[in-house]
């Protein structure tokens, strides 16, 4: 068994060995590059070579769930991923990569937020092209990507300050309530909320506000909890969190006029793949600058050592608020993009086991870590959606998987690692050039 | 007028009085030590001082203001800096974090900056920075700035503690037990240490310390204290003489 399993440590570190002999010097932006091109060839050829190959259409999601309802298929999945994807990505890198080096290091020189943004351009190409195959896609990518930012905003509270909150489900209801009471009311001719207000060509004009209502929203809950839990030292704040979860559950239900237990349906269709994909960038953007600045660091100091926090003119209880409202924020936004991504809500949706889903990405991409949670919330909701024909062993797998991670990395995948963009996206020249 | 006044100070834990009408007056740049044996206090007068606890009777006036009831990090900001018996460093951060994070009363650029990076934000950011590494350059650890603080060695840790104390820029410095469970040359090292910072800094520096040797040859004044009460107060060498000293404190832990 040892001898095994080290033989296969091996194996991987001979691969990771090979992967950065021959790709250390591809830059960020020949990877990205890439990711069009394999969508625009999936685009064109990829329905010939999968029937070609036997398979009954397009693998939607990497072909897992083909995969599991019938194994026999594999080998063909396996060579329409590589074709599809992996070559079509590596070759383009591949070549592009002396060329786009240096276009990197001109952008960098020129302005790195500019750089920035001609990064994410060529992400959300990528994954545009992609998501347009199918509406199952789409929706999927729409609905990680929201995890995404659930996750980074608990994870600024159980990770970067180190609390135990479980109140996120919570703040989700909240701004899916808020934004969609707003939308609703001013845009819908809607029994309830009588005929529409305002014009519909303003709606996408008011979305950005109705988020932001949304987040309010929840950062006030927060503030509900915030004052009870951080007047005193002591472990009291997982406790209220998850009293404050189950009463915005039943306060819901209770509520006749966002349609109780039967839910809150008809939203205008705002939350296009875009606006969604900005959202999260916002998210990522504001949330890593936070944390990078000294004043996101007091988190830290919070966590490891309050008393010296305190003793070194932190504002501890200052610190613990804001944090917390950000989290709580962020959580209502996502809570209002998910409410107008499915145009139907109900409180079922915001209980416990969203409140584990949410846990599991944040502990399984790692604490303390932006890479970790964009990983942790990518990763569980693929595998939760191509885990989906197993149906309820699903429910056992997973939690399988995070018991074996706990064990071995009990702080998650990618835990305590700084975000830094700038570095992401440098130009890779300097280690051929040199040799 | 002294720096820090405490008048008539008294604490109690439940039914324990753990000090009982202490006094105390600190004049700047003066060095004062606090000697006494386990349990007798000490520690809980740093605390009541930096606004942990909150005394049961008396006053503490620093720089002219009563700070009784002033929040821990207002006390800090105002220019009483500490360290702790037992460390209390910040296990995932690096030296330069743990310097950077002790000048955060001085952090203007607020959550508008820490969201979006502001210019504002990103030129205080490196003010901060310049000014950390300007002491750690002076007081010798530089080349540790990039460490976290868990990787060094037990002497190095108590001296990036007392170096984020120095980042705050107190006007006094309170320094519990600085040389608790060093080697002898570690030991010298701390000396020299202290020294250094109070001859380039010019601050006040009040120390308790187990150890006479270090009491004999750093501080002015020394106080003796034994349960919650100071029993002697004076140079050290009077104090090393004192028979009440001798009986109550060093008798145990001198002679033998
Ligand atoms: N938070 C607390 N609650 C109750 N009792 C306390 C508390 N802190 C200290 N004490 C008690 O107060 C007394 C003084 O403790 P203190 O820590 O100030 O002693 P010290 O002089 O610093 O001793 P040492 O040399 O061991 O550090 C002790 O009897 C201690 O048990
Ligand atoms: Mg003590």
């Amino acid at each position: 068994m040892e001898a095994n399993s080290s033989k296969k440590k091996g194996r991987i570190s001979r691969v990771r060995h090979w992967c950065s002999k021959h790709f250390s010097d591809v830059p960020l932006l020949s990877w990205l590059i890439g990711a069009p091109v394999a969508a625009v060839l999936e685009d064109f050829v990829g329905t010939p070579l999968a029937l070609g190959l036997g398979l009954p259409k397009v693998p939607v999601l990497f072909g897992f769930v083909l995969m599991l309802k019938k194994p026999l298929l594999i080998p063909s999945i396996l060579i329409y991923m590589i074709l599809i994807y992996i070559l079509p990505v590596v070759v383009t890198a591949k070549l592009t990569a002396p060329l786009f080096n240096r276009l990197a290091s001109k952008l960098l020189n020129v302005s790195g937020r500019l750089s920035v943004v001609i990064h994410l351009l060529l992400l959300y190409a990528g994954l545009h092209l992609w998501s347009s195959i199918s509406a199952y896609r789409l929706l999927t990518l729409k609905l990680t990507l929201i995890a995404v930012m659930v996750t980074l905003s608990l994870n600024v509270i159980n990770g970067y300050m180190g609390e135990f909150s479980c109140s996120h489900p919570g703040f989700m209801a909240l701004g899916a309530y808020g934004a969609s009471v707003f939308t609703v009311l001013l845009f819908v001719n809607d029994k309830i909320f009588g005929p529409a207000h305002l014009p519909a060509y303003l709606a996408p004009y008011m979305f950005p506000i109705a988020l932001i209502l949304g987040g309010c929203l929840a950062s006030l809950g927060a503030l509900a909890i915030a004052i009870p839990s951080f007047r005193t030292r002591g472990d009291y704040l997982a406790i209220i969190s998850l009293a404050f979860m189950f009463i915005v559950k039943s306060m819901i239900e209770n509520l006749e006029v966002v349609g109780g237990p039967r839910g809150l349906s008809s939203q205008p269709d705002l939350a296009a793949l875009p606006i969604v994909f900005i959202w999260a960038v916002l998210c990522i953007w504001i949330t890593n600058n936070f944390v990078r600045s000294t004043m996101g660091k007091a988190l830290n100091a919070v966590r490891d050592n309050e008393l010296a926090a305190d003793a070194m003119t932190v504002n501890t209880r200052r610190t613990k608020i804001i944090a917390f409202l950000f989290g709580a924020f962020w959580a209502g936004v996502a809570g209002g993009l998910f409410a107008h991504v499915l145009r139907y809500v109900n409180p079922g949706t915001f209980g416990i086991q969203k409140l584990a889903e949410v846990l599991a990405m944040v502990y399984f991409g790692g604490l303390n870590s932006v890479y970790g949670s964009i990983l942790g919330a990518v990763s569980l909701s693929l595998l939760s959606e191509m885990l989906r024909p197993l149906e309820m062993l699903k429910w056992i797998i997973i939690p399988l998987l995070l018991i074996l991670l706990m064990i071995f990395r009990p702080t998650g995948l990618i835990s305590f690692k700084e975000f830094d963009v700038i570095k992401l996206i440098q130009p890779r020249n300097n280690s051929r050039e040199k040799s | 007028m002294p720096l820090l006044q405490v008048k008539d100070m008294s604490h109690d834990f439940g039914g324990l009085r753990a000090v009982n009408n202490y006094n105390l007056s600190i004049e700047p740049a003066q060095i004062r030590g606090l000697i006494g044996p386990n349990g007798a206090g000490k520690t809980t007068i740093f605390n009541l001082i930096t606004g942990i606890y909150k005394p049961t009777e008396g006053s503490i006036i620093f720089n002219g203001h009563n700070i009784v009831g002033k929040f821990p990090h207002e006390i800090a900001s105002m220019g009483i800096g500490r360290t702790f018996q037992n460390l209390r460093l910040w296990r995932h951060m690096t030296v330069l974090e743990h310097v950077k994070m002790a000048q955060y009363s001085k952090i203007t650029y607020g959550i508008i900056g820490a969201f979006f990076g502001t210019a504002k934000r990103n030129r205080e950011e490196a003010e901060i920075e310049e000014r950390a590494f300007k002491l750690l350059d002076m007081l010798g650890i530089k080349e540790l700035s990039d460490q976290k603080v868990v990787n060094l060695p037990y002497g190095a840790q108590r001296k990036v503690e007392i170096a984020r104390a120095l980042a705050t820029e107190p006007k006094i410095l309170l320094l519990d037990e600085p040389t608790a469970g060093m080697n002898p040359e570690e030991l010298a090292q701390m000396m020299d240490f202290i020294r250094q910072i109070h001859s380039e800094l010019g601050l006040a520096i009040f120390l308790i310390e187990h150890r006479l040797r270090v009491i004999m040859e750093l501080c002015e004044i020394v106080q003796t204290l034994v349960f919650g009460e100071v029993i002697a107060e004076g140079p050290p060498d009077e104090i090393k003489n004192n028979p009440k000293v001798i009986e109550a404190y060093l008798g145990k832990e001198m002679v033998a």
